[in-house]
């Protein structure tokens, strides 16, 4: 699909190169913005240059010497991971079912988790609120998962669902043909097809726990299990920075940084997982 | 050719792969699709063992994910729509009592509240008109771009994998005085974030700049369900770049703009983070989370807290009705998926 229709010319590129610049300012100009806040000393942070005048490493050694900061960077990666392989998994099982088999139900499931979807997370803070203080979940890792879940799985459902149905299932039955067990036709042909929507829900379930402000903020009250985006937005108030501009940026350039490694690294997969070429057969 | 294997494909989800007596006749195209609808269609009458056994399979494979969602929303939902019925604030717990309706009446003859809900359905439907154009763009420009597409999407994906509220620091700070670089080039002398128009405007450039790739994202797997063969034919039949978007990529992409729309509209009425953030809901633009929230932790007021809770609920559910029932929005796995 790279050439479609005509030859390359050299305008046709300087084209697209124009519009990708924008695509790349569009999108990266805040976050160098916010790189360059946390490396600019005390003196500079207030001169509203977009380039520091002079560099300092001094936001990042303060943040990185506090507990408050390291302990909510292990919870939010912590919570994430395990909320996330418990999403994908839940999510592929049911979203098989959904685009693959025929049972009563179908629409009763499809309808609730389409419900939890727009549901609105405010909605369930007051209620989880109270009884997570009952149960002893509140300000717990389980506490946190469990919403991050329960607001993911419609998401890995509705991505896997639509990915499982444009998955050429002749394949397998083609396998069968050919002598394959199920199990074989399984594992050597569906499941390398099915591996990069898995792999891309994954990903988007992490982003989904590892962004999320609201539960983080209304069902932790402690470092025990307050995640970066809460704990960040904490420094606000605290004493112990006179400036806190440029202890949060550092704080948001540390928890930034991760996400832009695993883009770089994981784009491929998650692009190819989306626009799959399984449909083209 | 292409068109015909596509229609092929989605028929072909719906039919179980492994029922009896079915592997033989889908290796020929036409006559295959006739014999494995007929098949689904009289095995409905009577269960066979096949199907059965599917049924068990299917309902296990859901169940977990089922009971996950309804343990964790499905009580609390109720608990909350209790809540909303009763006088309760927890600096006065004693005080606790049913009142009817009463917390209702309260919220919606409240000034607050309908600023508040005007403030949401502007920051709606701007953010997300302008995302559909946006996203379309990026996603075509993903999509179709000859040099540099892995440096293209890596960037795009930016945007949506970042922390929001990291997002909102980096804008919050842009837009103030001083130490801003927008601040000091748009608006000099000026604090923008503190007041009501321009600080509306920043929330809803920092939602746009935010959602936009997502948006983008969703519309791509559509885009990539248009046929190659398809658009060639039509550039060959005399169509240039806007009529093979309109006439050709546009249908075949409708059920994904749909849902794209649908899920957008429903997010960005949520909107929490960012005015949370960039303004804490001054100068009167809270939306209906940022309002509910004062009510619910700041406040401690559970009823009235709730009461507004369930009111953006059914705020939410009216909107999805409408996408329904206007659009044909179609849910995955329903039967009536409007592919075509």
């Amino acid at each position: 699909m790279a050439a479609f229709g005509g030859t390359d010319t050299r305008a046709r590129k300087l084209r697209w190169s124009l519009l990708n610049t924008l695509v790349v300012v569009y999108a990266l100009v805040p976050v160098l913005w916010i790189m360059s806040l946390s490396f600019k000393t005390p003196a500079t942070l207030n001169d509203g240059n977009f380039i520091p005048r002079e560099w300092t490493l001094e936001n990042y050694r303060s943040i990185l010497s506090t507990t408050e900061f390291l302990r909510a960077l292990v919870n939010s990666i912590g919570i994430a991971l395990i909320a996330t392989a418990i999403a994908v998994v839940l999510g592929t099982m049911a979203a098989y079912a959904i685009a693959r088999l025929q049972f009563p139900g179908k629409r009763l499931l499809v309808g609730v988790s389409l419900l939890i979807a727009m549901f609105p997370q405010i909605s369930l803070v007051s209620p989880l609120f109270e009884i997570e203080r009952t149960l002893g979940l509140f300000d717990t890792w389980p506490g946190l998962i469990l919403p991050y879940i329960t607001f993911s799985l419609p998401l890995a459902i509705y991505t896997l669902s639509a990915f499982f149905r444009e998955i050429p299932w002749e394949l397998e039955k083609a396998a069968k043909m050919d002598g394959a067990t199920p199990g074989q036709a399984f594992l050597k042909v569906i499941a390398p097809l099915a591996a990069p929507g898995v792999f891309t829900t994954a990903i988007l379930v992490f982003i989904f726990c590892w962004n999320d402000f609201l539960f983080a903020l209304t069902l932790t009250s402690t470092e025990r299990s307050r995640t970066v985006p809460v704990a960040l937005s904490f420094f606000t108030g605290d004493s112990q920075f006179q400036d806190p501009t440029g202890s949060i940026s550092a704080a948001a350039v540390v928890i930034t940084v991760p996400i832009i490694v695993a883009v770089l690294f994981f784009q491929r997969r998650i692009v190819a997982g989306l626009t799959s070429g399984a449909v083209k057969g | 050719m292409s068109k015909e294997r596509l229609s092929e494909d989605q028929a072909s989800p719906g039919s179980p792969a492994d029922a009896p007596g079915q592997a033989e006749v889908t290796s020929a195209n036409g006559s295959g699709r006739g014999g494995r609808a007929g098949g689904g269609r009289s095995g409905r009458r009577t269960l066979t063992e096949g199907q059965r056994s599917e049924r068990r399979l299917a309902l296990l494979l859901c169940a977990p994910a089922a009971l996950v969602m309804i343990a964790v929303t499905g009580w609390p939902i109720i608990y909350s729509i209790w809540l909303s019925l009763q006088r309760y604030d927890l600096r006065f717990p004693a005080d606790q009592e049913f009142v009817g309706l009463a917390n209702y009446v309260e919220v919606l003859t409240s000034s607050y509240w309908w600023t508040s809900f005007g403030v949401t359905l502007l920051i709606t439907v701007v953010s997300v008109a302008i995302e559909l154009v946006l996203g379309m763009a990026l996603a075509l420009i993903m999509h179709r771009t000859i040099v540099g597409r892995g440096l293209v999407r890596t960037s795009a994906l930016v945007p949506y994998g970042i922390v929001t509220v990291v997002a909102a620091f980096s804008w919050r700070y842009a837009w103030t005085p001083d130490t801003g670089y927008l601040a000091n080039l748009f608006a000099p002398g000026s604090a923008p974030l503190t007041d009501q128009a321009s600080a509306l405007a920043i929330i809803t450039l920092a939602e746009v700049w935010k959602t936009t790739p997502f948006m983008a994202l969703l519309l791509m797997a559509g885009l990539a369900l248009v046929p190659d063969d398809l658009l060639k034919a039509a550039s060959m039949d005399g169509a240039g770049p806007w009529q093979r978007f309109i006439k050709v990529m546009v249908p075949v992409m409708k059920p994904a703009i749909l849902v794209a729309l649908l899920f957008r509209t429903l997010d960005a009425f949520r909107i929490f983070d960012n005015i949370y953030v960039l303004t804490s809901g001054a100068q009167d633009t809270s939306s209906v989370s940022i309002l509910a929230n004062t009510n619910l932790i700041q406040a401690l007021n559970l009823g009235i807290g709730s009461t507004m809770s369930v009111l953006i609920f059914l705020s939410v559910a009216l909107i999805a009705f409408v996408f329904v029932k206007l659009f044909g929005t179609a849910a995955p796995g329903s039967d009536t998926e409007g592919r075509r």
